[in-house]
Protein backbone atom coordinates (compact mmCIF):
# COMPACT_ATOMS: atom_id res chain seq x y z
CA UNK A 1 0.00 0.00 0.00
CA UNK A 2 1.32 3.46 -0.86
CA UNK A 3 1.10 6.62 1.27
CA UNK A 4 -1.33 7.97 -1.36
CA UNK A 5 -3.68 5.05 -0.71
CA UNK A 6 -3.46 5.53 3.07
CA UNK A 7 -4.28 9.23 2.68
CA UNK A 8 -7.20 8.71 0.29
CA UNK A 9 -8.75 6.01 2.48
CA UNK A 10 -8.16 8.10 5.59
CA UNK A 11 -9.79 11.20 4.07
CA UNK A 12 -12.87 9.13 3.23
CA UNK A 13 -13.04 7.55 6.69
CA UNK A 14 -12.28 10.74 8.62
CA UNK A 15 -14.76 12.84 6.67
CA UNK A 16 -17.53 10.30 7.22
CA UNK A 17 -16.69 10.17 10.95
CA UNK A 18 -16.58 13.95 11.42
CA UNK A 19 -19.80 14.54 9.49
CA UNK A 20 -21.58 11.78 11.37
CA UNK A 21 -20.30 12.75 14.83
CA UNK A 22 -20.42 16.54 14.65
CA UNK A 23 -23.37 17.05 12.28
CA UNK A 24 -25.40 13.84 12.27
CA UNK A 25 -24.95 13.63 8.47
CA UNK A 26 -24.14 10.47 6.54
CA UNK A 27 -22.03 11.84 3.69
CA UNK A 28 -21.51 9.77 0.53
CA UNK A 29 -18.47 7.54 0.01
CA UNK A 30 -16.38 10.13 -1.87
CA UNK A 31 -14.65 9.84 -5.22
CA UNK A 32 -10.84 9.60 -4.92
CA UNK A 33 -8.43 10.85 -7.58
CA UNK A 34 -4.89 12.16 -8.03
CA UNK A 35 -4.35 15.69 -9.42
CA UNK A 36 -1.14 17.48 -10.31
CA UNK A 37 -0.26 20.81 -8.72
CA UNK A 38 -1.73 23.03 -11.40
CA UNK A 39 -3.25 26.37 -10.34
CA UNK A 40 -6.99 26.34 -10.57
CA UNK A 41 -9.71 28.93 -10.28
CA UNK A 42 -11.84 28.75 -7.15
CA UNK A 43 -15.14 30.17 -6.09
CA UNK A 44 -16.48 29.84 -2.60
CA UNK A 45 -14.69 28.83 0.56
CA UNK A 46 -11.26 27.18 0.78
CA UNK A 47 -9.74 26.18 4.11
CA UNK A 48 -6.03 25.27 4.35
CA UNK A 49 -3.98 23.60 7.03
CA UNK A 50 -0.24 22.89 6.94
CA UNK A 51 1.32 19.55 7.85
CA UNK A 52 4.95 19.40 9.00
CA UNK A 53 7.38 16.77 10.22
CA UNK A 54 9.29 13.99 8.49
CA UNK A 55 6.72 14.56 5.75
CA UNK A 56 5.31 18.00 4.96
CA UNK A 57 2.46 19.35 2.89
CA UNK A 58 -0.98 20.91 2.98
CA UNK A 59 -4.55 19.77 3.43
CA UNK A 60 -7.51 21.73 2.14
CA UNK A 61 -11.28 21.71 2.01
CA UNK A 62 -13.12 23.50 -0.80
CA UNK A 63 -16.88 24.02 -0.89
CA UNK A 64 -19.55 26.43 -2.03
CA UNK A 65 -20.79 29.23 0.29
CA UNK A 66 -24.07 27.36 0.63
CA UNK A 67 -22.35 24.20 1.84
CA UNK A 68 -20.17 26.24 4.20
CA UNK A 69 -23.29 27.80 5.74
CA UNK A 70 -24.96 24.40 5.96
CA UNK A 71 -21.94 22.90 7.73
CA UNK A 72 -21.87 25.80 10.20
CA UNK A 73 -25.61 25.55 10.87
CA UNK A 74 -25.38 21.82 11.57
CA UNK A 75 -22.22 21.99 13.67
CA UNK A 76 -23.30 24.92 15.81
CA UNK A 77 -27.07 24.30 15.67
CA UNK A 78 -27.48 27.88 14.48
CA UNK A 79 -28.94 29.46 11.35
CA UNK A 80 -26.09 30.62 9.12
CA UNK A 81 -27.44 32.26 5.97
CA UNK A 82 -24.30 34.04 4.74
CA UNK A 83 -20.57 33.46 5.02
CA UNK A 84 -19.49 35.33 8.15
CA UNK A 85 -16.77 34.87 10.76
CA UNK A 86 -18.69 32.06 12.45
CA UNK A 87 -19.02 30.13 9.18
CA UNK A 88 -15.32 30.54 8.41
CA UNK A 89 -14.45 29.41 11.91
CA UNK A 90 -16.63 26.31 11.56
CA UNK A 91 -14.88 25.45 8.26
CA UNK A 92 -11.50 25.94 9.91
CA UNK A 93 -12.43 23.54 12.70
CA UNK A 94 -13.84 21.02 10.22
CA UNK A 95 -10.48 21.13 8.41
CA UNK A 96 -8.60 20.74 11.67
CA UNK A 97 -10.64 17.67 12.61
CA UNK A 98 -10.56 15.93 9.22
CA UNK A 99 -6.92 16.57 8.32
CA UNK A 100 -5.97 16.03 11.98
CA UNK A 101 -7.53 12.59 11.81
CA UNK A 102 -5.69 11.84 8.56
CA UNK A 103 -2.48 12.93 10.29
CA UNK A 104 -3.19 10.50 13.13
CA UNK A 105 -3.73 7.67 10.62
CA UNK A 106 -0.45 8.51 8.85
CA UNK A 107 1.80 8.85 11.88
CA UNK A 108 2.32 5.10 12.48
CA UNK A 109 3.71 4.91 8.93
CA UNK A 110 5.65 8.15 8.45
CA UNK A 111 6.50 9.35 11.96
CA UNK A 112 5.28 12.28 14.07
CA UNK A 113 3.57 15.12 12.21
CA UNK A 114 2.40 18.54 13.34
CA UNK A 115 -0.49 20.68 12.14
CA UNK A 116 -0.59 24.44 11.62
CA UNK A 117 -3.47 26.70 12.56
CA UNK A 118 -6.03 26.59 9.68
CA UNK A 119 -6.55 29.55 7.32
CA UNK A 120 -9.86 30.05 5.51
CA UNK A 121 -10.39 32.09 2.33
CA UNK A 122 -13.75 33.16 0.90
CA UNK A 123 -14.13 34.85 -2.46
CA UNK A 124 -14.79 34.53 -6.17
CA UNK A 125 -12.56 33.57 -9.06
CA UNK A 126 -9.33 33.32 -7.11
CA UNK A 127 -6.46 30.94 -7.73
CA UNK A 128 -4.59 28.77 -5.29
CA UNK A 129 -1.16 27.31 -5.89
CA UNK A 130 1.14 25.33 -3.67
CA UNK A 131 4.85 25.98 -3.98
CA UNK A 132 5.35 22.21 -3.95
CA UNK A 133 5.14 20.26 -7.18
CA UNK A 134 3.70 17.15 -5.59
CA UNK A 135 0.59 15.36 -6.70
CA UNK A 136 -2.57 16.15 -4.75
CA UNK A 137 -4.64 13.35 -3.32
CA UNK A 138 -8.24 14.43 -3.83
CA UNK A 139 -11.56 13.10 -2.59
CA UNK A 140 -14.71 14.69 -3.97
CA UNK A 141 -17.88 14.24 -1.92
CA UNK A 142 -21.33 14.92 -3.29
CA UNK A 143 -23.83 16.35 -0.83
CA UNK A 144 -27.32 16.57 -2.33
CA UNK A 145 -26.74 18.71 -5.47
CA UNK A 146 -23.58 20.33 -4.14
CA UNK A 147 -20.02 19.23 -3.45
CA UNK A 148 -17.16 19.24 -0.95
CA UNK A 149 -13.59 18.60 -2.10
CA UNK A 150 -10.86 17.54 0.28
CA UNK A 151 -7.25 17.59 -0.95
CA UNK A 152 -3.89 16.82 0.51
CA UNK A 153 -0.33 16.70 -0.70
CA UNK A 154 2.62 15.35 1.24
CA UNK A 155 6.30 14.92 0.47
CA UNK A 156 9.08 13.41 2.55
CA UNK A 157 11.36 16.07 4.03
CA UNK A 158 14.19 13.78 5.05
CA UNK A 159 15.56 10.41 4.05
CA UNK A 160 14.89 8.73 7.37
CA UNK A 161 11.18 9.31 7.58
CA UNK A 162 10.01 5.93 8.78
CA UNK A 163 10.07 6.72 12.48
CA UNK A 164 7.84 4.14 14.08
CA UNK A 165 9.20 0.59 14.17
CA UNK A 166 6.90 -2.28 13.31
CA UNK A 167 6.88 -5.57 15.17
CA UNK A 168 9.95 -7.71 14.62
CA UNK A 169 9.65 -9.74 11.47
CA UNK A 170 6.62 -7.77 10.32
CA UNK A 171 6.99 -5.99 7.00
CA UNK A 172 5.66 -2.45 6.73
CA UNK A 173 2.43 -2.51 4.72
CA UNK A 174 3.04 1.01 3.42
CA UNK A 175 5.56 1.80 0.71
CA UNK A 176 7.19 4.99 1.97
CA UNK B 1 -22.12 22.19 44.51
CA UNK B 2 -22.24 24.10 41.24
CA UNK B 3 -18.98 24.20 39.32
CA UNK B 4 -17.30 26.86 37.20
CA UNK B 5 -15.68 25.60 34.01
CA UNK B 6 -13.11 27.17 31.67
CA UNK B 7 -13.11 26.18 27.97
CA UNK B 8 -9.85 26.96 26.13
CA UNK B 9 -9.85 26.60 22.34
CA UNK B 10 -8.80 28.91 19.51
CA UNK B 11 -11.90 27.85 17.60
CA UNK B 12 -14.98 29.86 18.55
CA UNK B 13 -17.01 27.09 16.91
CA UNK B 14 -15.68 24.47 19.31
CA UNK B 15 -16.17 26.77 22.30
CA UNK B 16 -19.79 27.26 21.26
CA UNK B 17 -20.35 23.51 20.76
CA UNK B 18 -18.80 22.71 24.15
CA UNK B 19 -20.90 25.41 25.86
CA UNK B 20 -24.02 23.76 24.46
CA UNK B 21 -22.89 20.24 25.34
CA UNK B 22 -21.96 21.24 28.90
CA UNK B 23 -25.34 22.88 29.44
CA UNK B 24 -27.01 19.67 28.27
CA UNK B 25 -25.03 17.27 30.46
CA UNK B 26 -27.31 17.57 33.47
CA UNK B 27 -24.31 18.55 35.57
CA UNK B 28 -24.43 21.38 38.08
CA UNK B 29 -22.54 24.12 36.23
CA UNK B 30 -22.73 27.73 37.37
CA UNK B 31 -20.53 29.61 34.94
CA UNK B 32 -18.67 28.66 31.77
CA UNK B 33 -15.74 30.91 30.97
CA UNK B 34 -13.94 30.94 27.62
CA UNK B 35 -10.40 31.65 26.41
CA UNK B 36 -8.89 31.51 22.91
CA UNK B 37 -5.43 30.30 23.95
CA UNK B 38 -3.33 29.41 26.98
CA UNK B 39 -2.23 32.97 27.71
CA UNK B 40 -5.81 34.19 27.70
CA UNK B 41 -6.77 31.27 29.95
CA UNK B 42 -4.18 32.30 32.55
CA UNK B 43 -5.54 35.85 32.41
CA UNK B 44 -9.10 34.59 32.96
CA UNK B 45 -7.95 32.47 35.90
CA UNK B 46 -6.48 35.50 37.66
CA UNK B 47 -10.00 36.82 38.25
CA UNK B 48 -12.22 33.77 37.79
CA UNK B 49 -11.56 30.68 39.91
CA UNK B 50 -12.71 27.51 38.17
CA UNK B 51 -13.20 23.86 39.15
CA UNK B 52 -12.42 22.31 35.76
CA UNK B 53 -10.47 23.29 32.63
CA UNK B 54 -11.19 21.84 29.17
CA UNK B 55 -8.44 22.71 26.72
CA UNK B 56 -7.39 22.11 23.15
CA UNK B 57 -3.72 21.27 22.56
CA UNK B 58 -2.82 23.02 19.29
CA UNK B 59 -3.36 26.74 19.81
CA UNK B 60 -1.41 29.92 18.97
CA UNK B 61 0.57 31.93 21.58
CA UNK B 62 0.42 29.32 24.35
CA UNK B 63 -0.69 25.78 23.51
CA UNK B 64 -2.62 23.41 25.73
CA UNK B 65 0.45 21.52 26.92
CA UNK B 66 2.14 24.75 28.02
CA UNK B 67 -1.07 25.80 29.77
CA UNK B 68 -1.28 22.41 31.49
CA UNK B 69 2.34 22.68 32.64
CA UNK B 70 1.72 26.21 33.99
CA UNK B 71 -1.35 25.12 35.92
CA UNK B 72 0.35 22.06 37.40
CA UNK B 73 3.30 24.23 38.48
CA UNK B 74 1.00 26.73 40.18
CA UNK B 75 0.29 26.29 43.91
CA UNK B 76 -3.11 27.87 43.29
CA UNK B 77 -4.18 25.78 40.30
CA UNK B 78 -2.27 22.51 40.45
CA UNK B 79 -5.24 20.55 41.81
CA UNK B 80 -7.73 21.75 39.19
CA UNK B 81 -8.45 18.88 36.77
CA UNK B 82 -7.50 19.61 33.16
CA UNK B 83 -9.14 17.60 30.38
CA UNK B 84 -7.58 17.78 26.91
CA UNK B 85 -10.02 17.97 23.96
CA UNK B 86 -8.02 17.69 20.76
CA UNK B 87 -7.60 16.19 17.31
CA UNK B 88 -4.24 14.85 18.47
CA UNK B 89 -4.28 11.08 18.69
CA UNK B 90 -0.57 10.43 18.54
CA UNK B 91 1.48 9.02 21.39
CA UNK B 92 3.71 12.08 21.53
CA UNK B 93 1.36 14.88 22.54
CA UNK B 94 -1.24 12.78 24.36
CA UNK B 95 1.54 10.98 26.24
CA UNK B 96 3.07 14.34 27.11
CA UNK B 97 -0.30 15.56 28.41
CA UNK B 98 -0.60 12.48 30.63
CA UNK B 99 2.96 12.95 31.93
CA UNK B 100 2.18 16.60 32.72
CA UNK B 101 -0.85 15.56 34.77
CA UNK B 102 -3.88 15.80 32.46
CA UNK B 103 -6.96 14.34 34.10
CA UNK B 104 -8.40 13.03 30.86
CA UNK B 105 -8.48 13.20 27.09
CA UNK B 106 -11.29 13.42 24.53
CA UNK B 107 -10.49 13.17 20.84
CA UNK B 108 -12.18 15.46 18.29
CA UNK B 109 -14.61 14.75 16.72
CA UNK B 110 -16.60 14.01 19.85
CA UNK B 111 -20.18 13.22 20.75
CA UNK B 112 -22.06 14.85 23.60
CA UNK B 113 -22.14 11.46 25.35
CA UNK B 114 -18.34 11.16 25.20
CA UNK B 115 -17.96 14.58 26.82
CA UNK B 116 -20.57 13.78 29.46
CA UNK B 117 -18.95 10.44 30.27
CA UNK B 118 -15.49 11.97 30.56
CA UNK B 119 -16.62 14.83 32.79
CA UNK B 120 -18.88 12.79 35.06
CA UNK B 121 -16.09 12.30 37.58
CA UNK B 122 -15.34 16.00 37.82
CA UNK B 123 -18.78 17.63 37.94
CA UNK B 124 -21.71 16.91 40.20
CA UNK B 125 -25.16 16.16 38.79
CA UNK B 126 -27.99 18.62 39.25
CA UNK B 127 -29.96 17.55 42.31
CA UNK B 128 -33.68 16.90 41.79
CA UNK B 129 -36.00 19.45 43.43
Amino acid sequence: MRVQDVVLESIKRSTAEVFSTMMGVQIGPGEPSIEHGVPEANDGVVSFIGVAGAWAGTGSITCSPEIACRICSLMLMSDASSVDAEVLDALAELTNMIIGSVKNDLEPHVGALGLSIPTVVYGRNFRTKSAGSAEWMVVRFSWDDDYLIIKMFLSPTEKHHHMTPHLAGQACPVDV
Amino acid sequence: MESDVLIVDDSAAIRKILQRVLRQTGMAIRTIHEAGDGQEALEVLKSQPVHLVLTDINMPKMDGLQLLASLKASPQWHSVPVVMITTEGGETKVGEAVRLGAAGYVRKPFTADQIKEKLAGFLEPVLPL
